[in-house]
């Protein structure tokens, strides 16, 4: 298991890009969550986002919301998860990041949450409800373990608040490509290309497009200017099926999206 | 983070929104531009005096302000001991306090060039106000609105649609207040850049905290000036009740200085004290994020809102403002919780002696002020914030009573 900074140099050095898979930790269970991290990364997936199931995801479309509802139905605990993540996260060719509500992260213990999933193998952290403002004391435990702390940037933030930004995430920086909730869209904003391609003369850090990514189509326009790309409400979408029909199945699905999109890189 | 203060400061909250340890902005960076924004203009506002005459006039001849403090004569010997007042915000158009905070940000909508409004509503008396407002000023309005409440709230539902404003029913989680934030929350995320979400408590991420204790504090201050002109004196108590918390902020608030007054707030305490059963997050929560803020919350081990319960929609919330978490820590204000069942015996007690029907949240408030009320001598004077009134509540009583309606 590569360290993010370490894939994105290679990556660059390979001129090759990353796709990052969203994965809902524990829907339909936490076993299949493992399968499903190692199948996408095995169809040539380059990083994975484990969303950890929160009660209430203000960023999240219905999507994301409906798998966390079921895997907090299905009484997924933080124990349950850190346990799934240790035994498949250091096994797999590819970083684990965790996209955890502050909430979570404080009622666990902010050092405590970052040596539980430091310890078991996860790579960094996204915390979509915690603005550069308010993120130096986790920025800077991650900083001592090693953690990337990955913030975020959307088509709503003024420019100069973009440098403050990309100064203080590590790994990489994920560009919102919407201002709006996770979830698929057939049309991305028109604007996305030259806003990424500015922020791209501004630093050296790799930049990830994230929200409403879910064509090869999608792919093709934006890897261009983009080291990777993050793909959520389409995969947890198929993902979701396999409550109901043979696991087999639903894992070589989600596995031929991704290679789909993975050749659209 | 700094130690939790001995003394209560009115001068909070910082520039970081922080009350203390509390409060803060934990929300997607998509919405952090709408949020410094309106803090500028906020700020821009208040020192802007064509703008606070305009809210003032609104509030005098459209709100009907000054609310009366009324002698609640009849009650307070029922209770036998101190005397019970009440500040009548139930008579300020549309029967409730959140008319106070809705025209204020309705001007601030309209100055920051926004053309809608959204909002979110549990009672539905902040979303009627924020309809209301926006009928007023011709801004189209949109309030989410859980699935429960809207079962219990019928006559508010039917008012919001009568002034022209959209309920959307929210239908996730425990499809209460919590659930109509975070919907809120993602019309937002999506519609920042043209509207402006109406908070209508004293939550949510800086500067909503602030700006709607702010709006909310006409209460304290009149109540102030008319125990002075009428008493000679202030309280000894105030009483009011706590969901998210705006009516008590807007009470306590202007009291905090006068450290002589007594302030209480009061959760709801549902059917017990188990969890699940009652919505008293200051009683019984630990402080934790949510809705954008810290402060004392209903959470598991793992940081998930727990589902709370009260049998009033407006209390009915996990969550508190984070201001009410600084007051607490400081022991500025007590807080303490009144059962379903008292704050109905109340709600009786007030309707029978005195012809006022307090909302069932209020009727909180009212129940620990007559506890309260019991236990003092005579000279000594109860205020309670009468927050809202009961018409609203007419069917969900008599649901809870088991009687036939109509």
């Amino acid at each position: 298991m590569p360290s993010i900074d370490q894939l994105f140099a290679d990556l660059r050095a390979a001129k090759r890009k990353a796709l990052m898979p969203f994965v809902t930790a524990g829907d339909p269970d936490l076993d299949f969550t493992a399968a499903v991290l190692q199948e996408v990364v095995k169809r040539g997936a380059s990083l994975c986002e484990v969303g950890i199931p929160y009660s209430d995801p203000i960023a999240d479309g219905p999507v994301i919301q409906a798998s966390y509802t079921r895997a907090l139905g299905a009484k997924v605990k933080l124990s349950g998860i850190l346990e799934m993540l240790g035994s498949t996260a250091p096994k797999l060719a590819a970083p684990v990041v965790t996209m955890v509500s502050y909430a979570i992260i404080f009622r666990h213990g902010v050092e405590r949450y970052c040596d539980d999933v430091a310890q078991r193998g996860v790579s960094g952290l996204i915390v979509p409800d915690l603005p550069v403002e308010e993120s130096p004391q986790l920025a800077k435990v991650c900083a001592a373990r090693n953690l990337s702390l990955i913030q975020l940037v959307t088509p709503t933030t003024p420019r100069d608040r973009a440098l403050r930004i990309c100064e203080t995430s590590t790994g990489f920086v994920y560009y919102v490509s919407v201002a709006g909730i996770t979830g698929e869209r057939r049309d991305l904003p028109p604007e996305l290309l030259e806003n990424v391609g500015w922020l791209r003369t501004q630093t050296k850090l790799p930049i990830c497009i994230g929200f409403g990514v879910s064509t090869p189509e999608h792919v093709k326009l934006l890897a261009p200017v983009a080291d990777g790309l993050i793909v959520g409400s389409a995969i947890v979408r198929r993902v979701a099926d396999a409550a109901t029909r043979p696991r087999a199945e639903v894992l070589r699905e989600v596995g031929d999206y991704v290679a789909e999109l993975v050749a659209a890189l | 983070m700094p130690a939790a203060p001995t003394i209560a400061s009115p001068n909070v909250p910082d520039a970081a929104g922080r009350f203390g340890k509390y409060g803060g902005r934990y929300v997607p960076e998509t919405l952090v531009r709408a949020l410094e924004e309106l803090t500028v203009e906020y700020d821009k506002s208040r020192s802007d005096a064509a703008f606070q005459a305009e809210l003032d006039e609104l509030l005098k001849h459209f709100v009907g302000r000054p609310s009366p403090l009324y002698h609640a004569r009849r009650l307070s010997q029922q209770v036998g001991g101190a005397q019970i007042y009440f500040k009548r915000e139930d008579l300020n158009h549309t029967g409730a306090h959140k008319i106070n905070n809705t025209l204020g940000q309705c001007l601030l909508t309209m100055r920051m060039g926004k053309k809608r409004v959204i909002a979110e509503t549990g009672a539905g008396q902040h979303g009627v106000a924020t309809a209301t407002a926006c009928a007023h000023f011709g801004l189209p309005c949109v309030v989410y609105m859980g699935e429960e409440d809207i079962r219990r709230q019928k006559p508010n539902v039917f008012a919001m649609k009568l002034l022209g404003a959209e309920v959307r029913p929210v239908t996730s989680g425990s499809r209460t207040l919590r659930d109509a934030i975070n919907e809120a929350m993602r019309d937002w995320m999506s519609s920042v850049e043209t509207t402006h979400y109406i908070l209508g408590s004293v939550v949510g991420p800086h500067p909503f905290p602030r700006i709607v204790r702010d709006y909310q504090s006409v209460i304290g201050s009149e109540t102030i000036d008319q125990c002075r002109s009428r008493l000679s004196r202030l309280p000894n108590v105030v009483v009011a009740c706590v969901g998210g918390g705006s009516n008590a902020a807007g009470m306590f608030y202007p009291f905090v200085p006068h450290g002589e007054v007594e302030l209480v707030g009061v959760e709801a305490g549902g059917r017990s004290n188990q969890p699940g059963d009652h919505a008293s997050p200051l009683t019984y929560g630990q402080p934790g994020v949510l809705h954008g803020s810290f402060s004392y919350v209903m959470q598991d081990d793992d940081g998930q809102t727990c589902d709370v319960h009260s049998m009033s929609a407006g209390l009915d919330y996990p969550g508190v403002g984070p201001e009410h978490s600084y007051w607490k820590d400081a022991g500025r204000v007590r807080y303490t919780s009144c059962r379903d069942d008292e704050a109905l015996a109340a709600f009786d007690a007030c309707a029978s002696a005195e012809g006022i029907m307090p909302a069932l949240e209020t009727s909180h408030a009212v129940a620990k002020a007559m506890e309260i009320a019991r236990s003092r001598t005579p000279d000594e004077v109860v205020v309670v914030c009468l927050s809202g009134r009961g018409d609203k509540d007419a069917t969900e009583i008599a649901r809870l009573k088991g009687v036939q309606y109509g």
